[in-house]
């Protein structure tokens, strides 16, 4: 076989052009129309795709092997008769039917031996076993990455270890077939400028990106997502170079909203945190990959979490819009319902809410303002963030009583002031604890815009949860959306 | 063989040459940056006391918040108005 390695598409002669393979009982049986075409003295050039050597006995056939004209000619069925004016393809027609190979070459009585008709048989050119080699040989010069060799005794798993790409789990090897899957998943250039990924401030493209989506064990239709988390995690308002760097527990949570989470197969329904779904699971770390391998931020480094949590391996989710009560949390940041956005919050896996005998919103918001109350220390206030995530069981409460997300926060709201006295330094024989100079005030727990809410969770199961946050709003992180575009 | 392709940046972070240490802090001007954590201003207080002792003048800075890097304009200013700087991180 000949190798083309150029990505440019070849030019063909003018005339009529037919692609040809031996392996094609069709291709077989038109053999004599061809040759009956060019002793009328038409100008036929015939590509043949599988052996040099067919069809026997004609003047004019290229070798087709390395199947640079079929690809790049989008040569779906052989045989495949095109007509060529000035360079340029004017008609096509596949399969063999004698009227329209008549009428396509004005020549008469074609093949006066042979049925009617008939079907063609697949090109070589999209034979699924050959189409990622393809792929890569017509377009993966494109790629601007470096290359690496791996050497044939090494395990390509455990050179993903060896060289730091890993986040601790194994990884896809990112090979340029991969690759050119992943940047199918968009409709964004390669060479496209994502953000300017922390801590090492590096600009990074779709390309680059898509490298570790491979890794992550991403389908390229999860890509969209990836590129508009990467995007709104490396935006100023959140700060990923302060949640990455700080001691506390946090990490990058991805809350996707739209009809691309069902698309996608996303779960926003059972074991929602948990493990079993890929979706889910690979985005958040694709993102938390492209921190790593492209914004240098590893543990030990720059990052300095005590603890860290298990979240940070990537943290991604659909909200349960369905059967929701509230507006889905894009609202609150003014998209549409309907949009296909990510959130992006700093913040920790799930601290369970449980309450089995609440049946009304009044009983229940109470126990979901104690519970908030404790996040992080009951006499630390507005410091820190939290996400409220209402179970469907304890959404249905709601739903029933009228409630929707600001009735439910105009409700919430009052539950969640403290008198600062209580909160003080020392109060409780605790240290910690507010300074003095916010005595006798009346304090909020969460600071405006610091606590959102979330429906999500399986049919089952009286509970809801709080996601922990870090510290919120323009000293710490301030939850972004983003539109994802397709 | 396996050709993969890489996932890094392919470049490590700008690396800034720090001048070099003086031998005495006489007379130079020495730069504090209290990172906005809490009771940081007290041990940045005392270490105002032992440096002045020593004939140093000490110039006090803060950050914003702790969460974030200091603002360009902030690192700026230090390094044009200090000689040396106590680059720390306390909890």
């Amino acid at each position: 076989m000949t190798v083309t390695e150029a990505s440019t598409k070849p030019a063909l002669p003018d005339g009529f052009i037919a692609i040809v393979k031996k392996d094609c009982p069709t291709c077989e049986l038109v053999v004599p129309v061809l040759r009956q075409l060019e002793s009328e003295g038409v100008s036929l050039t015939t590509y043949t795709q599988d052996d040099p050597a067919f069809p026997a006995q004609l003047a004019s056939v290229v070798d087709d092997t390395d199947l640079a004209v079929s690809w790049h000619h989008d040569i779906e069925t052989v045989p495949t008769l095109l007509r060529v004016e000035a360079g340029t393809e004017t008609a096509r027609t596949v399969g063999w039917s004698r009227e329209q190979w008549e009428a396509f070459t004005a020549v008469t009585g074609l093949g006066a031996e042979l049925p009617e008709q008939r079907p063609g048989c697949g090109s070589l050119s999209v034979d699924p076993n050959l189409t990622d080699e393809l792929t890569v040989r017509f377009t993966g010069s494109t790629l601007r990455s470096r290359r690496i060799e791996l050497a044939a005794m090494e395990d390509e798993m455990e050179a993903a270890f060896d060289r730091g790409w890993s986040d601790g789990l194994p990884v896809v090897p990112p090979t340029e077939a991969r690759v050119l899957r992943m940047l199918e998943g968009t409709s964004r250039a390669a060479d496209d400028t994502v953000a300017v990924v922390p801590p090492d401030l590096h600009e990074v493209t779709v390309e680059q990106v898509a490298v570790n989506a491979v890794m992550a064990g991403c389908k390229p239709e999860y890509f969209p997502v990836v590129l508009a988390a990467v995007e709104a995690a490396c935006s100023d308002e959140f700060n990923m170079h302060g949640l990455l760097a700080t001691t506390y527990f946090s990490g990058p949570i991805v809350v996707v909203n739209g009809p691309i989470a069902e698309r996608i197969g996303m779960n926003s329904g059972g074991n929602v945190f948990g493990q079993g779904n890929r979706a889910n699971l690979t985005i958040g770390r694709a993102l938390q990959l492209v921190v790593r391998n492209l914004g240098g931020g590893r543990p030990g480094g720059v990052d300095m979490a005590l603890m860290g949590t298990p979240g940070k391996l990537g943290m991604a989710f659909a909200e349960r819009e369905t059967d929701s009560p509230f507006a889905p949390l894009s609202s609150d940041f003014g998209f549409a319902a309907g949009e296909n956005t990510v959130t992006l919050y700093a913040g920790q896996g799930p601290t369970a809410i449980a309450d089995q005998l609440s049946r009304t919103p009044e009983s229940l918001v109470r126990t979901f303002a104690k519970a908030l109350l404790n996040e992080c220390h009951s006499k630390l206030i507005i410091g820190f963030d939290a996400m409220l995530v209402v179970g469907p069981e304890h959404g249905r409460i709601f739903t029933e009583a009228g409630w929707d997300k600001a009735r439910l926060r105009a409700e919430l709201d009052p539950l969640l002031i403290r008198p600062s006295d209580d909160l003080l330094r020392g109060v409780d024989g605790i240290d910690e604890g507010l300074p003095e100079v916010f005595a006798g005030n009346d304090v909020p727990k969460f600071r405006p815009g610091g606590l959102q809410i979330v429906h999500a969770g399986g049919d089952a199961g009286l509970f809801s949860a709080i996601l922990g946050g870090w510290v919120g709003g323009a000293k710490g992180s301030t939850p972004v959306a983003r539109a994802i575009d397709l | 063989m396996t050709i993969v392709l890489d996932p890094t940046a392919g470049k490590a972070a700008a690396s800034i040459e720090t001048v070099p240490r003086p031998a005495s802090l006489d007379g130079l001007t020495v730069g504090l940056l209290d990172i906005s954590k809490a009771r940081g201003d007290k041990f940045l207080d005392r270490l105002e006391e032992r440096l002045s002792e020593r004939g140093a003048t000490v110039a006090r800075y803060t950050k914003p918040t702790f969460a974030k890097p200091a603002p360009v304009d902030l690192r700026h200013e230090i390094a044009s108005n200090c000689d040396a700087v106590i680059e720390a991180l306390a909890d």
